[in-house]
C-alpha cells in the first residue's frame, strides 16, 4: 500500500494504492493531517487504485472528514469501484461523504 | 466436483500479518471461481475484521499471544475459523447497527456489523480458545 499526494490547482489530491486497512490507516491519517497543517482546505481522496477498505479505514475517513471540516476545509472522495461503492452504501457512509465518479467531476465540485 | 482443501495459519498478535494472509485466502477462492464481489469485498473485508478483532480485542494487542486461522474451502463454500486467546464476547450484544443516525459519525463500531453483512453466517463459540467462524456460500 502507498499514498501519493499531489496538487491540482488549489485541491490536494491523495491517491490510495492497495488496501486501506487496520495495518496502515494511521499512515493515511497522518499524511492528510500533515497537508491540513500546511494549510490545505480542499482535499480529495482518489480510490482509483484502491483494493478494499476495512472498518478501520472507514473510521479514519470519518475522522479526517470531521477534522478537515473543523479546520474550515472540505473532504471529497472519488473513483470508488463497484465493491467500494457497495461498502459505502452498506454502512450508509455514502450519505456522509460527497462522492464523485471521477477525479475530474470531484475537482469541479469544489 | 473438486475436493476441498484446508489452510492453517498461526501468527503473533500483529496486524501487519493480516493483509498477506487475506491475500492467500482470496487467491485460493479465486481458483475456485468465487464471484468478483466475494473476492473484492465480502471475503477480504470480513476476514480482515475477524483477524483484527482477534488481535486487538481478543488478544489485547499483546504480541506474544497467538491468533490461529483455519480455512476450509470447497466448490460450495468457504469456512474460516479465527481463534484467539481472549475470553470471548457476546456476538449479538456487541454487534451494533452502524447505519443508525447516532452511529453514522462514529469512527469505530463497524467491524462486527460488516462481518454480519458480508458473510452468510457468523458464529462465536469457545473451543480451547475464543473462536469466530465465518461462512461464505459461493454464489
Amino acid at each position: 500500500m502507498s499514498f501519493t499526494v499531489s496538487k491540482q490547482a488549489d485541491v490536494t489530491v491523495v491517491e490510495v494504492e492497495g488496501q486501506l486497512i487496520v495495518g496502515n490507516r494511521q499512515d493515511l491519517k497522518q499524511k492528510v493531517l500533515d497537508e491540513v497543517e500546511k494549510g490545505a482546505k480542499k482535499i480529495l481522496i482518489d480510490f482509483a487504485r484502491t483494493g478494499y477498505i476495512d472498518s478501520s479505514g472507514l473510521g479514519v475517513l470519518v475522522s479526517l472528514s470531521k477534522r478537515i471540516r473543523d479546520s474550515g476545509g472540505e473532504l471529497r472522495l472519488a473513483n470508488l469501484h463497484d465493491e467500494l461503492q457497495t461498502l459505502f452504501e452498506l454502512t450508509k457512509l455514502d450519505t456522509l461523504f460527497q462522492i464523485s465518479k471521477t477525479r475530474e467531476t470531484a475537482l469541479e465540485s469544489f | 466436483m473438486a475436493l476441498g482443501e484446508s489452510l492453517d495459519f498461526r501468527i503473533p498478535s500483529d496486524v501487519q500479518y493480516i493483509e498477506g494472509i487475506v491475500g492467500q485466502v482470496v487467491q485460493r477462492c479465486q481458483e475456485r471461481a468465487f464471484s468478483r464481489r466475494h473476492l473484492a469485498l465480502n471475503l477480504p473485508v470480513a476476514l480482515t475484521e475477524a483477524l483484527s478483532n482477534a488481535i486487538l480485542r481478543g488478544n489485547g494487542d499483546v504480541r506474544t499471544r497467538a491468533v490461529t486461522l483455519r480455512i476450509q474451502i470447497d466448490d460450495t463454500q468457504l469456512v474460516a475459523e479465527v481463534r484467539d486467546e481472549g475470553d470471548g464476547f457476546d456476538l449479538a450484544r456487541c454487534t451494533e447497527d452502524a447505519t443508525l443516525p447516532e452511529n453514522l459519525g462514529r469512527e469505530d463500531g463497524r467491524g462486527l456489523f460488516l462481518m454480519d453483512k458480508l458473510m452468510d453466517r457468523v458464529e462465536r463459540f469457545t473451543d480451547g480458545g475464543n473462536v469466530v467462524r465465518l461462512v461464505l456460500i459461493r454464489a
